[in-house]
């Protein structure tokens, strides 16, 4: 590929220019995960039957990318460190999704 | 070229060769200097003296099993003595041993030079890893000075929650502590490939050792969590009750098989992957020619990396997993053995038409194409799910390991520590006697292994230190050959020991191969390159090789 | 990943390319790195992959819980409803606020404000502790109602639940014996991943502590960050792995009426 010395990786793909996130963005986020912790803790109240645990998952999973997002600048950086934390999260269904396939098929619709 | 068809071997002439005067061998003196080093060659040179030490220790316990195992009656040790041998034996090899063995040493040495980086990105870290390897060692020593352990290197539960007064915690957090250094290489492994690479190293330029030390690294950093937090939740159910393990308070000890299996069957993938590495080298140098189907062979890496996340619960298939399960892993287990195939045809393909020449490394290597192909074959058997409810727990198994980590990744290990050793010494070994040692090697391997695949056929099971008389002339068979296994191993200790002060003097390229790695001083400096090199060539490209040598004489002439 | 060591040898060739680009050769700048943008990147990177063990770290224990959660669901709300829900919530946005505080100390740094950076990284300490504290309140509580797992713990509460006196209704379904038992579990867990959770925390306090100090001597006032955000994306996670153990634990099937 390329002769040309890169040792600061600008032209690499892999490279993302660095941003200073402002307070402003910061406190907005802030704000969000402040309401949705409301939102989660009252529907906790309401039955909502097998929805419940649901809901409180989607809000759970909601706040965090929040907080990977912008806390955690992954909206700002590389591809490379976006798809390293998938990676991650992909491990991690890999180990629920197979291992539950084996407990929930062994009393076939017992479960 | 002065090579002959004999040889490949280019040696500076030994009348007025020295070795170079600055190198990283001597760049600092002192104890400290190596105890406090951020060189990554250092502490490779570190990692490979501990292993090699904790290498005799796991040796001389499989020579106890060998030994107990000669007479059907159990007549040297008793029977929970025997337990606490093979455990021992088990956790020392596995932990201590195989799973650092070419990541450590010689993935640590050649890593950062191969990609023409002075360091790998996080030498402090390296450090660590390596301090965290011995405390973890220790732990594991204090477990076998107390009394040892005897639940198998695998920790099973409840066996090892409840049924046992032995050192299991100690133990445990040795594992526990020496997974962090595994984690730690691993992720400074990714980090180095991903950013310190020379201009022009592009990832398809990377020599094939580098793509599957970067596999192996993914495995470790994303696998060996998993078996910490197991080993902390025995350690729990052990010290103050928990019960998530545990059947009596609700607690499922299969729970405990999955989470084991899901780090320890990828931790057979960190084994085997940087020794298949080494082999690309190997066989690519010792027949003149690119590694055939070089993209096919580096992604075959990453797909094996990648499918071993999905196969661990075939060490589960008599263990009451579900039918259907089992069935998938079954069926996702024989996709593994794809890549697996992939790499060992490309290698044959390579060698095809080849100049081949038979210095020890290659050797080796041979060694290990034979027998890591008759160890993945038994494995397809043993992932079976019909042949497996026969084969497992028997000695079957254990020659099917032992075939794929002793056959094949101790082979590698070997092969590597040859192949590297003019370049991290500076000094050739004595070539007759580690043909010697390789022959003698591959001999006392199959003479120990193979009878093992028919006593297990024949019903012997693992892990019991007596047995029915018939089966004694086969187990006589095994541990004679496992006396001549241990005579090739003492051997390279012996005379790699004499090459450092008396073995000739290198050169940068005995070998004449075309890493970035042989094109600077041996032993290194230890900045490795004096400015960062620019690569224009592919790997293994060995007609820029010729070039370049025949401009070199142009300009000294 | 701290690179505070002094580089020990200035090369030449590093030198020239600083020059070139115009770049400040700071003296947390170590010698293999080329620029320091590749060290900073490097150290994100580094950071993000530690990051992924601590996710496949936690994995575990929450396989654990959803295995058990399904497969004793009624011991698990029983014992679920045990919890207080308002310390909980509280906590949430305690920790939360703690995280705010350390995104904002990692734009002072970007923005190299000494003191507004000391303040932020005392005030993430602060909520770090109260954190702790509560979740202390909340420990002491299981004490003394005897849901520690071990010789100590009482089931007869969810055999028998008290009578609520208005309705002349048990406060609780109350469990079979067997079912009870399970509710041993549940606390396993709990205390399982709150604790790992808060030893997490714990190292996190203790590294402020050491960060705060240094930014107080000024080591990250003039343009490196680097501790400052890799600190921050360990302490952010941590948030994330409360921000599941929340619901999981408080929240999920908490009904009305009870």
């Amino acid at each position: 590929m390329s002769e040309f010395h890169d040792p600061s990786n600008v032209l690499n793909p892999e490279h993302a220019d660095h941003q200073i996130i402002t307070p402003a963005t910061y406190g907005m986020v802030f704000a969000t995960l402040l309401i949705f912790t409301g939102v989660t803790v009252g529907a906790a109240y309401i039955d909502l039957g097998i929805f419940n645990p649901v809901v409180a998952l989607a809000i759970a999973c909601f706040k965090a990318v929040v907080v990977i997002l912008f806390f955690m600048h992954v909206k700002y950086q590389s591809n490379l460190i976006k798809l390293t934390v998938a990676a991650g999260f992909f491990t991690f269904i890999v180990l629920i999704t197979m291992t539950m396939s084996d407990y929930i098929s062994r009393a076939w619709g017992l479960w | 070229m002065s090579a002959t068809s004999h040889t490949i071997v280019n040696l500076p002439d030994q009348r007025t060769a020295t070795i170079p005067k600055r190198n990283y061998l001597n760049n600092e003196d002192g104890l400290l200097s190596w105890l406090f080093t951020g060189d990554h060659k250092r502490i490779a040179i570190l990692y490979l003296i501990s292993i090699t030490f904790f290498f005799f220790i796991g040796g001389a316990f499989a020579g106890l099993i060998r030994l107990e195992l000669l007479t059907p009656q159990p007549d040297l040790v008793a029977s929970d003595t025997y337990n606490k041998f093979f455990s021992m034996h088990g956790i020392v090899m596995i932990f201590l041993f195989l799973v650092p063995s070419v990541p450590a040493t010689l993935g640590n040495f050649l890593i950062p030079i191969m990609i023409g980086a002075k360091d790998l990105a996080f030498p402090k870290v390296n450090l660590l890893s390596w301090y965290l390897y011995w405390i973890g060692g220790l732990f594991t020593m204090a477990a076998l000075v107390l009394g040892g352990v005897d639940t198998g290197w695998t920790f099973t539960t409840p066996l090892s929650t409840h049924y046992l007064n032995t050192h299991v915690v100690t133990a445990a957090t040795g594992v526990f502590i020496i997974g962090f250094s595994s984690i730690f290489t691993g992720l400074n492994f990714i980090v180095t490939l991903h950013r310190m690479r020379a201009p022009g190293m592009t990832w398809f330029r990377l020599p094939l050792f580098c793509w599957s030390n970067y596999a192996a690294s993914i495995l470790m950093v994303l696998g060996t969590p998993v078996l910490a937090i197991t080993l902390v939740l025995v350690a729990l159910e052990r010290l103050v009750g928990i019960g998530v393990f545990d059947p009596t308070k609700g607690g499922d000890p299969l729970l405990f098989q999955h989470l084991f299996w899901f780090y320890s069957h990828p931790a057979v993938y960190i084994m085997i992957l940087p020794g298949m590495g080494v082999i690309s080298e190997v066989i690519s140098t010792f027949s003149r020619k690119r590694v055939f189907g070089y993209t096919a062979v580096a992604f075959s890496s990453v797909a094996i990396a990648l499918f071993g996340f999905f196969v661990w619960a075939h060490h589960m298939f008599i263990m009451g997993v579900s039918n259907y399960s089992a069935l998938v892993f079954s069926l996702l287990t024989m996709l593994v053995a794809v890549p697996s195939a992939i790499k060992i045809f490309n290698w044959a393909f390579t060698l095809q038409k080849g100049s081949i020449t038979f210095e020890t490394p290659m050797l080796y290597a041979f060694g290990f194409l034979g027998l890591f192909t008759i160890g993945g074959m038994t494995g397809v058997f043993l992932g079976a799910l019909g042949m497996d409810i026969h084969l497992t727990e028997t000695y079957f198994i254990v020659a099917h390991f032992h075939f794929v980590m002793v056959g094949g990744m101790l082979m590698a290990f070997l092969a590597g520590i040859h192949f590297w050793w003019p370049k991290m010494t500076g000094r050739m070994y004595p070539e007759s006697l580690s043909k010697l040692a390789a022959v003698t090697t591959f001999i006392g391997f199959n003479l120990t292994f193979l009878p093992q695949f028919i006593l297990g056929y024949l019903g012997m099971p693992r892990r019991y230190h007596a047995y029915p008389p018939e089966f004694q002339v086969l187990n006589v068979l095994s541990t004679a050959g496992a006396t001549v296994l241990g005579v090739g191993y003492m051997l390279p200790l012996l005379y790699l020991g004499w090459s450092l002060k008396y073995g000739a003097i290198a050169g940068n390229n005995p070998w004449q191969a075309t890493g970035l790695e042989w094109q600077i001083q041996s032993p290194p400096l230890t900045e490795n390159f004096i400015e960062t090199p620019v690569v224009d060539h592919e790997a293994y490209d060995y007609e820029w090789l010729e070039h370049k040598t025949a401009q070199e004489v142009t300009t000294v002439g | 990943m701290d690179n505070a060591i002094v580089a020990t040898r200035p090369h030449s060739h590093e030198t020239a390319v600083a020059a070139e680009h115009e770049h400040v050769v700071l003296p947390q700048h170590r010698h293999h790195f080329e620029t320091k943008e590749q060290q900073r990147e490097a150290a994100t990177f580094g950071m993000w992959l530690f990051l992924l063990t601590e996710i496949m770290f936690f994995g575990g224990l929450f396989f654990a819980y959803l295995l058990y959660r399904n497969w004793y669901h009624d011991a698990f709300v029983v014992s679920s409803n045990q919890l207080s829900i308002p310390l909980g919530a509280a906590n949430t946005a305690i920790l939360i606020s703690s995280g705010f505080f350390m995104a904002l100390g990692v734009w002072a740094a970007e923005v190299q404000k000494k003191s507004l950076l000391v303040l932020f990284l005392v005030l993430t300490t602060v909520f770090g502790v109260a954190f702790l504290g509560i979740k202390g309140v909340e420990y002491h509580e299981k004490w003394e109602k005897h849901h520690i797992p071990g010789s100590h713990f009482d089931v007869s509460e969810f055999i028998n639940p008290p009578i609520n006196p208005k309705t002349g209704k048990p406060t609780e379904t109350p469990l079979a014996p067997d079912m009870a038992q399970k509710t041993q579990v549940f606390f396993f867990l709990y205390f399982a991943m709150t604790g790992m959770h808060a030893f997490h925390m714990i190292l996190g306090i203790g590294l402020l502590f050491w960060l705060t100090w240094r930014a107080n001597r000024g080591e990250f006032s003039a343009g490196y960050v680097a501790p400052i955000e890799n600190f921050g994306l360990y302490w952010h996670f941590v948030d994330i792995v409360w921000l599941f153990l929340f619901p999981l634990l408080y929240l999920i099937n908490r009904h009305p009426g009870y």
